[in-house]
């Protein structure tokens, strides 16, 4: 397992190095910041003294190179909005977005297993078509329409929730998040059930599939044959079963559950890293850009892991040639 | 001796887009207590969804259309979920073909013995489950039952894994065992021990057994009796030693052909010419007459009903009594 675990970590610094090439030369091919940054009204002298603040005179390669030994430093430069560090920015940012894309998730699940799970067991039902041509529109639906939708209706028409914005904190057991205010979860809804609707579809349909496959197996026969009621056949054998599948691809998908978080963020005005790339994209903050996704990166390759760690938990099959 | 199961003209059907599948059409026999009774047929001739029939298990589309299925006086087609829940791996137990597939991956052979267990006594205590598990697996010939009852199915091979399912089938002391070809996926010396061991148990339990299987060499070593079923019907039933020296049927008389025999050493097998017809379209008449060499024209027309040629055996054919055209 450890040398599981090392090769994998070995792998995973090899994508974030090839990434921040990648990452470093698509921004520096876009725009020039300096015309977002400077006032028109700017000397020349002014200008180039900028430039060379921010070390835009020296040749690209130059800048990676200071860039890459900064990275290992723990440090992924200033912001030229801000001029406060990137990292900084993005982390002070990070846990509304982190709260956002792990309601959503708990959204998803809680919901999508029970309805593809139903649709699985019944698939000819009226019930099980609405759920799946529901699941149908949510993955074609974009994003941030949903999301204009939702605030109109439950919003604007209905003033059930609020429209934007994230509602009060409360700190609890050293973690300090919206969830834990009544005016925190009502801000917290509408944006989470947002960015949800699409994972709720694949996860119904995953559910729905696993069901339909597993039903037939002659395992689940077998504990009714044994006179185990159906409803441990379906809480236990079935969902079980089906469970492997479904945590792997939730854990894959979590790193764009946060990365799709922008589009969202933006709609409900969701003070996230989300909205902050956003913003850093029209000023073209090169060193903000850069640093989100690195660590979108490093989120995707460190859930890669984890979800092979706990695959293994689930299906005991695998535990073993992971012993070995 | 009183049956403990009378099966009467029983009719299991699936209702198929493409059509009425008669998987089961006018099925009877009966099963005394502590008998073993052998099923055989060839594949698709309905001998599993017999079972499933008697266990309320059949799976949509398929349903149970007519007769009856009594087991110690109750009428189980008639049965509501919960009193078949209560009476399948309690009164009635399964054992499937397949031990790989039957046992679920993700469980503890622990968790599967025990719930089946809980499942008909709420009231007992983990540990006292716990312990019959272990005592039901010793019994089945699994050296220490304590640890082993904590692994996986993966981490048992197929003949022990069907040991595990003949332990848990028996948990709950049961009258009645159905076993579907279960040695069917195990190799040859392994089908002889659990063979043997299944025989032994239930001869100790008085637990009658109902054995399907399309291998007749293993339906003579332990049966009592013998149904023989063909496109969904019992065609031939009777004592296994008068049936197997003395088959009546042309279609039993056609399987006893096919298996290789001392006494025929040397001489080619015989096989049965032909294909089962389709059970989404049986012919009028006898289902046997394209493949049989006394064919009539009675038996294009009529359904041959049950003959009684005495000493218990019954056999469903208009030729019977008279010898072989050959
Ligand atoms: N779900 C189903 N839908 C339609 N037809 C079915 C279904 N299940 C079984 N059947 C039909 O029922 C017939 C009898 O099946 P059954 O499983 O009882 O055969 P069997 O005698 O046990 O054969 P085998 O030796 O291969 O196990 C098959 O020919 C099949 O066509
Ligand atoms: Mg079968």
């Amino acid at each position: 397992m450890t040398a599981f675990i090392l090769r994998r970590s070995l792998q995973s610094l090899i994508v974030l190095f090839v990434m921040s090439l990648l990452v470093f030369g698509g921004v520096n091919m876009v725009g020039d910041p300096v015309d977002m940054l400077i006032s028109p009204e700017a000397d020349q002298m002014e200008i180039d003294r900028v430039i060379r603040d921010l070390g835009l005179d020296r040749p690209v390669t130059e800048q990676y190179w200071y860039f890459l030994v900064n990275a290992f430093k723990g440090e992924l430069g200033r912001s030229f909005i801000f001029g406060e560090p990137a990292l900084k920015l993005i982390i002070q940012r990070m846990p509304a977005t982190m709260e956002l894309a792990l309601f959503s998730l708990l959204l998803a699940v809680v919901f999508g297993i029970p309805l593809g799970v139903y649709a699985g067991l019944k698939p000819e039902g009226k019930l099980s078509r609405t759920i799946m041509a529901g699941s149908i529109l949510g993955f074609s639906m974009p994003t941030f329409w949903v999301g204009i939708l939702l605030i109109m209706f439950f919003s604007v028409n209905l003033g059930w929730f609020p429209s934007t914005g994230r509602g009060e904190t409360a700190t609890y057991f050293g973690m300090t998040s919206s969830i834990f205010t009544a005016d925190g979860l009502s801000h917290l809804f509408l944006p989470a059930f947002n960015l949800a609707l699409f994972k709720l579809s694949s996860v119904i349909r995953l559910a729905r599939a696993g069901t339909r496959e597993v039903i037939l197996q002659d395992y689940i026969k077998f504990a009714r044959a044994k006179g185990v009621q159906e409803s441990r056949v379906i809480r236990v054998h079935l969902l079980k079963n089906i469970m492997i599948p479904i945590v792997t691809v939730i854990g894959l998908e979590f790193g764009s559950l946060i990365a799709f978080s922008t589009v969202t963020e933006t709609v409900f005005a969701w003070p996230g890293m989300g909205k902050l790339i956003i913003d850093s994209i029209y000023n073209l903050d090169r060193p903000i850009i850069v640093a989100y996704l690195m660590i979108i990166v490093l989120i995707f390759v460190t859930l890669n892991l984890v979800v092979d760690i706990l695959y293994s938990f689930l299906d005991p099959r695998v535990r073993i040639k992971g012993a070995k | 001796m009183k049956p403990i199961l009378q099966i009467e003209n029983l009719q299991t059907h699936f209702f198929t887009k493409a059509g009425v599948v008669k998987a089961v059409d006018g099925v009877s026999f009966d099963i005394n207590a502590g008998e073993v009774v052998g099923l055989v047929g060839e594949s698709g001739s309905g001998k599993s969804i017999t079972g499933f029939s008697v266990m309320g298990l059949v799976d949509a589309p398929g349903k149970i259309v007519g007769g009856r299925i009594m087991f110690q006086g109750e009428d189980i087609a008639a049965m509501s979920p919960q009193q078949l829940q209560s009476l399948r791996g309690n009164r009635i137990s399964m054992i499937f073909q397949d031990p790989m597939m039957t046992l679920n991956p993700v469980l503890r052979v622990e968790t599967q013995m025990v719930e089946a267990i809980k499942a008909h006594d709420s009231m007992i205590s983990k540990s006292e489950a716990r312990a019959r598990a272990r005592d039901a697996l010793g019994l089945v010939g699994i050296s220490a039952p304590e640890e082993r009852m904590r692994a996986y199915p993966h981490q048992f091979s197929g003949g022990m894994r069907q040991r595990v399912s003949i332990a848990i089938a028996m948990l709950n002391r049961p009258d009645l065992i159905i076993a579907d070809e279960p040695t069917t996926a195990l190799d040859v010396t392994i089908q002889g021990q659990v063979i043997h061991e299944m025989q032994r148990l239930c001869e100790v339990t008085k637990t009658a057994l109902l054995w399907i299987t399309h291998d007749l060499a293993v339906v003579a070593g332990i049966a009592d009796r013998i149904c023989v079923m063909y496109a969904g019907r019992v065609v031939e039933q009777g004592p296994i030693a008068s049936t197997i020296s003395q088959p009546l049927h042309p279609y039993t008389r056609g399987l006893m052909g096919s298996v290789p025999s001392q006494n025929r050493r040397g001489q080619p097998l015989q096989q049965i010419d032909g294909m089962v017809p389709s059970l989404l379209n049986l012919p009028s008449g006898c289902a046997f007459q394209n493949r049989c060499a006394m064919v009539s024209d009675k038996c294009l027309s009529e359904i041959p009903e049950p003959i009684d040629v005495g000493e218990q055996r019954l056999v469903r054919c208009v030729n019977v009594g008279q010898e072989p055209a050959s």
